[in-house]
């Protein structure tokens, strides 16, 4: 503790320090009222909204989420069941660990879910996989956005087992990333993880490979 | 190159070590495959964009009008992100900024941290004073794990080992790893580097990262990477420390919309990188139970003080200037001799420097305007390369500047020799006799010059010369008039 303390101690004048030089540096203080009125005077003449039908915009994420190893089906939403216990089957998974307040209609009989208590990562380590729900998904990167509330669950849970499994709804599918940033505008503050495709990278001869540290696997299962 | 730092107060100047660069033909294939493929999948994903343009320039008026308000945001950051739960340090310069890190990691209980790869703690050399502090850190990026593992140095902002290809890349797993049987495919390379990371994920406590962006409006910290060893470091461990330059910050949350479409086009040449992590302080039972943001200054006040120099605190860090650049495609990044190479490197370096070292970047490069055109907030590079150049001569009479000097006194030279007949005559005489120690012939009997003595130098030094030939046009044209053929 002591440490941290001298460590405080210290930044309390470089903190006057720095915000002294910044002000010489641009001539004068900045407030709320002049930041702001300057900000609103950004142009932003890119593209905010929409132009795709609803059917072309679930294809467009479908494409751009398949572009990226992702395996997606599009089902009801009395099917979704169905759909999990098929793509479980199909990748030989048994045991998934669940975020809290993930819809229990939503999985399936013959497999075992156990529910996150806030588990030790190594604990994380040992389960197939994961299922959770999700906050929106962007068609034109083939995103999809994760925060923490019931149903996705803290960071580590979609982080650490092999293998992913979420569900998304089509009624929170937009085209742009403008859409989509507006939509988590209210809860901003909330911890929250944006994916697209497997965990992967290019760093050995440009070549992309799926999965170095997180999921390897992720399936995606669109209620339409 | 190995186990020494990128440090621009000891590096070679641009000249020099380029030169040694041209002569690593196994490193350049490497490079110009690796700008190939990014540049193809940037010019892809790009055209795809219809307000590719727009958002540029809303890129570059939100960059802009940060600056102009720094000292407003960085404040507003720093209560937002203390309200939230974390704490937040201030650093005049990066011993500072070293120190602090040191103590918050050493106050954590930990003497080992994993890291996600960042350049701020590259650009102050983090690792040697942790190291000096008896503190072990783990690179966690499969690119920075190979040169940590291979004790190189990095060569590119976002694909630091671009300049190894798969069989170096192999032969430093086995050996560090020791894995004798490691195949070769990047599949095997990526599966031993997930073997080798993943237990060293699940029990260091302490997590170093550095940030993408710092949102002033929430207090957030946003990361964008692509291998989720970034996910892991700043979700798993106890305690995260986070490190950023002052100029990282965003002024509010709808800002991100801009960046996350600028940034990882230009990047890697994805739509979306696989993973971004956004987190304002801590949150109970998600992540880390401590959170720390170091903000840095180190020269960056000394850069937004300078009005035509301002605008490289603009900069996203996406690397596209690198790869679009001929002469980092030529030289590779090393030869900066500081961790931001290419365009950016050029500019950004000797400015951090305060314009005492790399007073050479500025420089390296043709002017020929490929940076500008694919830098996604419309840094003017080319420009801010003249301002540079005209400050180092002013600044700097003598010391390196004295090096170009020798090139413009080279030029006046020729340009004397090639005014007189007589004297030209008596030149390319003088010159073929004169050359003859330093011809090197190559393997299909052309000679070529590597680097001519006293005053010419400058010209050698960063580029060959070919060997004068036996008899030379004007010699023959006049044999054969005497000839009378
Ligand atoms: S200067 Fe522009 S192109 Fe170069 S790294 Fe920075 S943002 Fe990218």
């Amino acid at each position: 503790m002591g440490t941290e303390m001298m460590v405080a101690t210290n930044s309390g004048t470089a903190r006057a320090e720095v915000l002294r030089r910044i002000r010489v540096a641009k001539g004068g203080t900045s407030d709320t009222e002049t930041a702001g009125t300057a900000w609103s005077r950004v142009a932003r003449e890119y593209r905010r909204s929409a132009v795709l039908e609803p059917k072309s915009l679930l294809e467009l994420l479908e494409d751009r989420l398949r572009d990226y190893d992702a395996h997606v089906v599009r089902v009801g939403y009395c099917d979704v069941a169905d759909a999990v216990a098929k793509m479980l089957a199909a990748r030989g998974k048994r045991r998934l660990v669940v975020p809290a307040g993930l819809a229990a209609e939503w999985l399936p009989a013959g497999f075992e879910f156990v529910r996150d208590d806030g588990m030790s990562s190594t604990a994380l380590d040992a389960f197939d996989g994961v299922m959770t729900g999700s906050t929106v998904a962007i068609a034109v990167t083939g995103t999809v956005i994760l925060q923490n509330v019931p149903g996705q669950g803290r960071r580590a849970v979609t982080l650490v087992p092999d293998y992913h499994l979420c569900i998304v709804n089509a009624a929170d599918v937009v085209e742009t990333i403008p859409q989509a940033m507006d939509r988590l505008h209210e809860t901003a503050k909330l911890t929250t993880t944006f994916f697209s495709g497997p965990s992967a990278t290019a760093d050995i001869e440009m070549t992309r490979i799926k999965g170095v540290h997180g999921p390897r696997h992720l399936d995606v299962i669109l209620i339409v | 190159m190995s186990g020494v730092a990128l440090d621009p107060k000891t590096s070679p100047v641009f000249p020099m070590a380029a030169k040694a660069a041209l002569g690593d033909t196994q490193m350049r294939k490497n490079v110009r495959h690796a700008t190939d493929v990014i540049q193809s999948k940037r010019a892809r994903v790009v055209g795809e964009m219809p307000d590719w343009q727009q958002l540029r320039e809303a890129g570059r008026q939100i960059r802009q009008h940060t600056m102009e308000h720094l000292d407003f945001y960085l404040e507003q950051f720093e209560e937002n992100c203390t309200r939230a739960g974390g704490v937040v340090h201030w650093a005049r310069d990066a011993e500072e900024a070293k120190r602090i890190v040191t103590a918050l990691v050493k106050a954590s209980g930990s003497d080992e941290v994993i890291k996600i790869k960042s350049m701020t703690t590259e650009e102050i050399h983090l690792n040697d004073a942790l190291a000096a502090a008896g503190i072990h850190a783990y690179e966690t990026d499969l690119a920075e794990l190979i040169i940590q593992l291979g004790e190189d140095q990095p060569s590119h902002i976002v694909v630091p080992a671009l300049h190894k290809n798969r069989q170096q890349i192999r032969e430093i797993f086995q050996r560090k790893m020791n894995l004798p049987e490691l195949g070769e495919t990047p599949q095997d390379l990526a599966d031993a580097a997930r073997m080798f990371l993943r237990e060293k994920f699940l029990r260091v406590k302490t997590g170093v990262s550095g940030a993408n962006f710092l949102i002033a409006e929430t207090g957030g910290v946003c990361i964008v990477e692509s291998e989720g060893n970034g996910r892991m470091c700043l979700t798993l461990p106890e305690t995260l420390i986070t490190i950023v330059g002052i100029d990282k910050v965003l002024p509010r949350f709808q800002d991100l919309e801009v960046v996350l479409q600028l940034l990882p086009r230009s990047a890697t040449g994805e739509r979306m990188n696989p993973y971004n992590s956004i987190w304002t302080g801590v949150k109970e039972g998600d992540g880390p139970r401590a959170f720390h943001v170091v903000l840095m200054d180190n020269a960056r006040t000394e850069i937004l003080a300078d009005k035509e120099g301002r605008q490289t605190l603009n900069c996203i860090r996406c690397g596209a200037c690198q790869n679009a650049c001929p002469v980092y495609r030529q030289t590779g990044g090393q030869a900066y001799g500081s961790v931001y190479a290419g365009p950016i490197g050029a500019i950004l370096t000797p400015q951090l420097q305060e314009m005492h070292y790399a007073q050479s970047l500025p420089f390296a490069s043709s002017l020929c305007g490929a940076c500008y055109e694919v830098c996604p907030v419309k840094i003017n590079i080319p420009e801010v390369l003249i301002h540079l150049r005209n400050k180092v001569v002013k600044q700097n009479t003598a010391g390196i500047a004295g090096l170009f000097d020798v090139e413009a006194g080279a030029m006046k030279a020729m340009a004397m020799i090639f005014k007189s007949e007589r004297r030209f005559r008596a030149a390319q005489r003088l010159g073929r006799i004169a050359e003859t120690p330093l011809v090197r012939k190559d393997g299909r009997g052309v000679g070529w010059i590597g680097w001519l003595p006293g005053m010419l130098g400058g010209w050698t030094q960063v580029r060959d010369l070919q060997e004068m030939p036996e008899e030379t046009f004007r010699d023959w044209w006049e044999k054969r008039r005497t000839n009378g053929n």
